[in-house]
């Protein structure tokens, strides 16, 4: 992320209008996808050794790409948030925690949420020792600018993730603290999620009880897709379903649950209408060709349904929701997990995005009980 | 069907934009290019308020690589999704025949105008020498 | 022959005959290649993506006693034809050309590969088709390739694998659609890798099982290209085939592809509908494998397409997709049977109908 200001962003939408929160909630949400930020990097500075924080200053990021402002695929609105999320003094979306509180946390009947810190965070960083360092802070800030003062939050343990072991003892770290809820990876990691080189990783979190979530997006220095690099953010941005699959069948072909029975993973920002169809390949093909990986004992849809719980968001929309409430069907309702991804552009309105036709009892399952038991909250 | 007052023509300065309420309708008021355009303002997609969304010209293309920007100003896009709206008429760019919002006539009038009806006024503080929008509802 | 399940007339729409070595290929070389052959011991470009010897590449009881399977007519013709009771079937050979870095060397190849399917499948037996192999490392000796074979409507579809040097939507193939539209050549996206990179956002998977599930999302990432670059504004007659795919995938990819493009219309202001409208008309998929549990939940992924007009039949002979005698689901209803075996094939493949089934060219 720049140290430079965003004044020019900031002129319009103190120019923009303020929507009135006046649409009536009826019942709380737990919200498994909010994204905190800070106001600028020296928001940090705090948390990081001098070393590190001369480092960050002197190099920026170093993410496995070329671009030093932003990111290499323009956003669709400023920075990929909602254009009414910035708060009244012009702090950026999801900086203000008094703004938030008003503008997302009371009108939308938050009961939880979630938050999973994305940028800037140094996970995947090119430099892993600035990457251990990053991570440690950004954990330390989250309990101090959110979580210590808003008990509806809930923290993630940002984790260095390509280095397994250095991510264990963050996850020894922070584990005992109730504030985290879980440890937060991205999906785009630089080999396939399953590998060993990542176990340590889930034999802390299984071992403390705490689920693994990946949410999309991560520089590994692959492109999206095997085809190669994209020309356009909408192919970029529709092919982080594709990177959630190739994370999946990686953690069930591994043998992952296998070895961590303990382990829960969360898919966060994904969307979820990919999982059948996934589900479906991966046991077909195992059937017949499960000797090559004998790690994975079962057939993989047993995996799926046992120990992976997926968002909603962005919720796919069919022409007809009827296929839609098939989908969620097809996965499980024990397994969908509601998120808005606030103060993101693509956010789902609590009220809105879940299909009509949705039986109540599902829908609350959806809507907090599922996360609740999951998170283990009060 | 009443001509509502519902800002001073200098509350809406070009570019600029207004949130009503006018019978229990949440109303997007926009002054843009000299004229004033009144749209339902909550996004037919999932709720977002147009009154906040960006003022944009129409994109239109005659094939891959080419960019057409035509009617700077005419074009509302949701803060969120980034769904477009037409200001004169309402209807989207993604699906023109099934997702539209409501537009509404809107424009100015003096106070003279004002005072006689068909205008309301009972909410809003009229006097004598402002030029007033107003929309039509 | 098995129970007729078959209409009369089916086509097969993914068949791979196996090339048996480079030495089959030599004689189709020129004197230069032949040398280099020889002369500096290539042994050949076998592509990972199916080992001869790895289960999916063959159903066992259609391997020969060295283990291999497909590399002659005579077992093709046998089960195809005699067994199953087939009308037609179109060979996509998958000898990997696509993973050769020397471009003329990759043109050669893929002259010889299309040579020897001619000679030795094409003329033997006038119910193979074939798809042209093409060297799409180089839009430019693709096109040539495409251009010498053209006159020869045994060649019905010009073939690339799903994942190559770069996102098959992109300009530099423009040259090559144009080359296949102009010719009623569909294009065929075939499972498979030239492994210029790796295969996955998250790179290089373990097994060959997780490869293989993994090439599904290089289908969606090929249709996000496609549809958004406006290769079908430019070549409104193209129609482009996902083969051996696994189709279940298809609708939730589109709807998200569609949900995004209705806010991010802006950035691809070409494409003027919805992606799920342009695929509907510009793509087909061939049947096998079928990523379904059962029948009643395939067809349900069917509705959800809202087309009948986008399943070809196939079997994948000789990969291992079908267990039993038969060559297609027994749930499939009798009409849909006769529409992906018979009617959507014809329709896709405009040049089916034009070479005398019982002659040659």
């Amino acid at each position: 992320m720049s140290l430079d200001t965003v004044d020019d962003v900031l002129v319009e939408s103190r120019g923009e209008a303020r929507a009135e929160r006046t649409r009536p909630v009826r019942s709380t949400i737990v919200d498994c996808d909010v994204h905190p930020t800070v106001r600028t990097a020296k928001d940090l500075e705090p948390y990081l050794a001098r070393r590190w924080w001369d480092h960050f200053t002197t190099y920026g990021l170093r993410p496995k790409h070329g671009n030093a402002t932003a990111d290499p695929y323009p956003k669709a609105q400023p920075r990929a948030a909602r254009r009414d999320a910035w708060a009244p003094n012009g702090d950026q979306p999801g900086s203000n925690l008094a703004f938030m509180r008003e503008h997302y946390l009371d009108p939308y009947g938050v009961e939880c949420g979630i938050l999973s810190p994305l940028n800037p965070t140094g996970q995947g960083d090119q430099n892993i020792d600035f990457s251990i360092a990053m991570t440690h802070a950004v954990n330390d800030w989250q309990l101090d600018v959110f979580t210590r003062l808003e008990p509806r939050f809930k923290a993630s343990i940002v984790i260095p993730y390509e280095d397994g072991e250095a991510s264990a003892r963050e996850i020894e770290l922070r584990a005992g603290t109730a504030d985290f809820a879980q440890v937060l990876f991205l999906t785009r990691t630089s080999e396939p999620i399953g590998k060993r080189r990542y176990w340590p990783i889930f034999e802390a979190a299984a071992h403390h009880g705490v689920p693994v979530a990946l949410h999309v997006f991560g520089y590994s220095g692959h492109p999206v897709s095997g085809t190669g690099w994209p020309s356009y953010y909408i192919e970029e941005m529709t092919g982080h379903s594709a990177a959630c699959q190739a994370a999946v069948a990686s953690l069930v072909l591994e043998g992952v649950f296998e070895r961590f029975p303990e382990l829960k993973v969360v898919i966060i920002e994904g969307g979820f209408g990919w999982l059948p169809s996934l589900t479906w390949r991966l046991d077909r093909h195992w059937q017949k060709l499960g000797a090559e990986v004998p790690g994975c004992r079962r057939p993989p849809s047993e995996y799926i349904r046992e120990h992976i719980w997926i968002t909603t968001q962005p919720i796919e929309e069919p022409e007809d929701t009827a296929d839609l409430i098939q989908t969620m069907e097809w996965i499980g309702w024990d397994r969908l997990l509601f998120a808005t991804d606030y103060p993101h552009w693509d956010f789902d309105d609590p009220m809105r995005a879940l299909p009509r036709g949705l039986d109540p009892a599902n829908r609350r399952k959806i809507e907090a009980e599922n996360a609740r038991a999951l998170f283990k909250l009060g | 069907m009443a001509r509502h007052i519902v800002a001073t023509a200098r509350e809406i300065p070009e570019g600029g934009r207004k949130r009503v309420v006018i019978n229990s309708r949440p109303i997007a008021v926009f002054h843009s290019k000299g004229e004033y355009f009144a749209l339902y303002d909550t996004c037919p997609h999932e709720g977002g308020s147009l009154s906040a969304g960006k003022l944009t010209g129409l994109v239109q293309s005659d094939g891959p690589g080419d960019y057409r920007l035509c009617r700077k100003g005419e074009i509302v896009r949701c803060p969120w999704h980034g769904w477009e709206f037409d200001l004169r008429t309402g209807q989207s760019y993604c699906d023109p025949r099934r997702m539209r919002v409501k537009s509404y006539e809107a424009g100015t009038t003096r106070p003279s105008e004002a005072v006689e009806g068909p205008y309301k006024a009972t909410t809003f503080p009229v006097t004598v020498d402002d030029e007033y929008v107003f929309v039509e509802v | 022959m098995t129970e007729a399940i078959l209409p009369a007339g089916a086509i097969d729409c993914d068949v791979h005959p196996v090339v048996p070595g480079i030495a089959a290929l030599v004689p189709y070389l020129d004197a230069y290649w032949q040398e280099m052959i020889d002369v500096r011991g290539i042994e050949g470009f076998e592509s990972r993506a199916y080992p001869p010897m790895a289960p999916m590449s063959a159903r066992a009881d259609w391997r020969g006693p060295d283990g291999r399977a497909a590399e002659s007519v005579e077992p093709v013709r046998r089960q195809l034809f005699d067994q199953w009771g087939e009308g037609g079937a179109i060979l996509n050979c998958l000898y990997g050309i696509q993973t050769i870095h020397d471009l003329s060397l990759a043109a050669a190849m893929a002259r010889a590969v299309n040579d020897w399917l001619a000679a030795e499948w094409l003329a033997i037996e006038p119910r193979f088709r074939a798809s042209i192999v093409l060297p799409l490392q180089s839009p430019e000796l693709a096109v040539e390739e495409i251009e010498r074979r053209a006159a020869d409507k045994r060649f019905v579809q010009v073939l690339a694998l799903v994942m190559g040097e770069q996102p098959l939507g992109q300009r530099a193939y423009w040259p090559v659609w144009a080359a296949a539209e102009r010719h009623g050549l569909p294009l065929a996206i075939h499972t498979g890798s030239a492994y210029r990179r790796a295969i996955t956002a998250l790179g290089w998977p373990s097994s060959w099982l997780e490869d293989y599930v993994d090439q599904a999302q290089a289908f969606q990432a090929q249709v996000g290209s496609l549809v958004s670059h406006g290769v079908f504004n430019r070549f409104p007659g193209l129609k482009v085939v996902l083969s051996e795919s696994g189709i279940t995938w298809l609708p939730a990819f589109l709807w998200r592809f569609s949900k995004n493009w209705r806010g991010l219309r802006i950035e691809i202001p070409w494409v003027e509908r919805p992606p799920i409208e342009i695929v509907r008309d510009h793509f087909r998929l061939t049947l096998q494998p079928i990523d379904a549990p059962d029948g009643a939940t395939f067809e349900r992924i069917i509705d959800q397409l809202g087309s009948d007009e986008m399943l070809l039949f196939s079997t994948d002979y000789p990969h291992w997709q079908l267990d039993g005698d038969q060559p297609m689901p027994d749930w499939l209803p009798a009409g849909t049977r006769r529409k992906i075996a018979v009617d959507n094939p014809r329709a896709t493949y405009p040049r089916l109908g034009e070479v005398p089934s019982g002659g040659d060219r």
